[in-house]
């Protein structure tokens, strides 16, 4: 546990850009391992978001203290894209809200590590997600909520990018910013790639920015993988308040293995297990 | 409505009204409870809550998903929350949500679905809940309700703030008959026997408890003693009083405002056919949407009238 912020913060509160490089390597190997050793799950669309899960846990955003997974105060993160599961379930092993062992049970029989997150048997899961297209409206609740009380915490949420076919995205975004949801962000996932196609087949990403401003969220771009930047993009997030603020994250799907970055029909498959030690090599 | 009149039913509130009475009641006994409305709050009636408690109520706007998705993250939150829509939008536009956000995490949202039902009259089967108990049900650890009157409508939205889990209320738009008094009390699960009998029971919820009380009317006239069940837990079914009727009477006719696949019925039905079968028939919508109307004439039309429970009577017993 790093210092506390303030005196509701018991996340890691630090930001260290070469920390973060290596927890990233680290959590690719989780991701790459676990998926392997179940034979199926989805690295690709992992790995596409690992720099922005450890900096949401590891770099001094989310205020969370694995002891006490229910404490009402905690800042809740919300997977939208549920496919996404082992990246998330690697990243609340190494947070230490179970031992990274059972990370190896993934998908099993009996293993709380689901295909797709489950709240009710994993602490630290805040939403059973899985069903695309529900997990920002789950999170403007948990906002709205939020905001109620004295209990103040912000809520985050990652979407896919062909996730925002689905309508329910757009009634969210509609609704969080007539409510005026300042402690709700969202972070697009913007990998480029569905599950049988590119998403600028079916439709245009480039109008990201231009639809999330139009429906009044504040919005900025940056590169997904740069850690600094997302770091700034999410401490400005926090910090805005007059609204439900937006991150297009432009990400690679697949990023740190050269076959998957350049083949999405990696899209939920797990890597042979022959494979294996050449792909956690090229992780480093 | 004629529904009741034969019998000498006083008319009394639509169930929805005492709904939104028994919510802006509980809003002030209750600091933790939120509402969601997909701005029918209007018709609803949860907009008596909402002016009491303005701060505690969301209008999330014509987006029944979001409405849903909304209010799993309030009740994940650990808000007590009630999310209201008509029926048909609620349980078929957002059934997916109901499943992902509130079902499966089982959290305690109580869904209430208003204008359920054909007997919301001329706007039209676009607008009627007629197979939201059916989808209810289906879900696990759904508790389902279906009021008969004003009174018990009352009781048992004070019943469901004690219960920590999903649940469906389903009310209705039209004034309906009075079966209870202001003294009536709500046992989630439990059947109330609101006329004895023991040639024949009828199991019934909703605006059918009255035309079954018709129908036991109509037929004591040919010495006939009908046993009137309401069972406004259509999940979890009241399996004994269910047992009881077929052992003591033998006989049983089922009536709900519904179609015919999925709803109490089928409910009723699986319970005798592990238990105590006997002799049934049901009366219900059958396999059809209706069309638009008044209230008396589609339930004539549909054939939901104390008379077709006459009827189907008829068929299981005669003096």
């Amino acid at each position: 546990m790093g210092d506390q912020q303030t005196e509701r913060a018991n996340g890691p509160a630090t930001f260290d850009a070469a920390k973060l490089a290596d927890l990233a390597r680290t959590l690719r190997r989780d991701v790459l391992e676990m998926t392997t050793e179940a034979g199926s799950g989805h690295p690709s669309s992992s790995f596409s978001i690992v720099e922005i899960m450890a900096t949401l846990y590891f770099g001094g955003i989310l205020q969370y203290d694995p002891k006490k997974p229910h404490w009402p105060e905690r800042d809740r993160f919300i997977l939208s894209k549920g496919h996404a599961a082992p990246i998330l379930y690697a990243i609340l092993a190494e947070a230490g809200y179970f031992p990274k062992e059972e990370l190896m049970t993934l998908r099993k029989y009996g293993s709380p590590l689901e295909g797709h997150p489950n709240m009710r048997r994993l602490p630290g899961v805040e939403a059973s997600t899985g069903s695309l297209g529900q997990g920002l409206s789950i999170g403007l609740g948990q906002a709205l909520a939020a905001r109620s009380a004295e209990r103040l915490y912000n809520v985050y949420v990652i979407t896919g990018d062909g996730e925002l076919e689905e309508g329910q995205i757009w009634e969210a975004a509609m609704a969080a910013a007539n409510l005026k949801a300042g402690n709700l962000t969202v972070i697009v996932d913007n990998n480029k790639f569905q599950q049988t196609t590119a998403v600028s087949n079916l439709t245009d990403p480039s109008l990201y920015p231009e639809k999330w401003r139009a429906f009044g969220w504040k919005t900025v771009e940056i590169n997904g993988h740069d850690l600094n930047e997302v770091h700034q993009a999410l401490t400005e997030a926090t910090n805005y308040n007059d609204g439900p603020f937006a991150i297009i994250a432009h990400t690679i799907k697949g990023k740190g293995l050269h076959f998957m970055e350049i083949d999405y029909t990696w899209h939920g498959k797990a890597v042979p297990k022959d494979k294996l030690a050449a792909a956690l090599e090229e992780i480093g | 409505m004629n529904l009741g009149a034969a019998v000498g039913l006083k008319m009394g509130k639509p169930t929805r009204d005492a709904f939104g009475e028994a919510l802006r009641a509980l809003g002030a006994e209750h600091p933790e409870l939120f509402v969601v409305d997909g701005d029918v709050h209007n018709s609803t009636r949860t907009e008596w809550f909402a002016e009491d408690h303005p701060e505690r109520f969301f209008n999330v706007g014509i987006a029944e998903s979001n409405l849903v998705s909304v209010a799993s993250g309030l009740a994940a939150a650990g808000k007590t929350v009630v999310a209201a829509s008509f029926a048909a939008f609620l349980m078929c536009n957002a059934y997916d949500q109901i499943r992902m956000g509130i079902a499966f995490p089982h959290l305690n949202v109580k869904l209430v679905g208003s204008h359920a039902g054909i007997s919301i009259g001329e706007d039209g089967p676009s607008q009627m809940g007629i197979e939201d108990v059916a989808l209810a049900c289906a879900l696990p650890g759904m508790t389902v309700i279906v009021p008969s009157d004003e009174f018990q409508t009352r009781a048992a939205m004070r019943a469901l703030m004690s219960l920590d889990g999903p649940s469906y209320l389903r009310v209705g738009r039209p004034g309906v008959p009075i079966i209870y008094d202001d003294q009536v009390s709500f046992e989630i699960g439990k059947a109330i026997t609101v006329r004895q009998g023991t040639d024949i029971t009828f199991i019934a919820n909703g605006l059918m408890v009255a035309a079954a009380l018709e129908a036991a009317e109509e037929l004591s006239k040919e010495n006939i003693d009908a046993r009137v069940l309401d069972m406004p837990t259509v999940k979890p079914i009241d399996e004994e009083a269910i047992v009881a009727a077929s052992r003591e009477t033998g006989a049983i006719v089922v009536a709900e405002e519904h179609l015919h696949h999925g709803g109490l019925g089928s409910v009723v039905a699986m319970v005798l056919a592990r238990t105590e079968p006997c002799r049934t028939r049901f009366v219900d919508l059958k396999d059809t949407f209706a069309t638009s109307g008044s209230e008396d004439e589609l339930l004539e039309h549909f054939g939901l009238t104390g008379q077709d429970i006459v009827n189907a009577a008829r068929e299981l017993v005669s003096r």
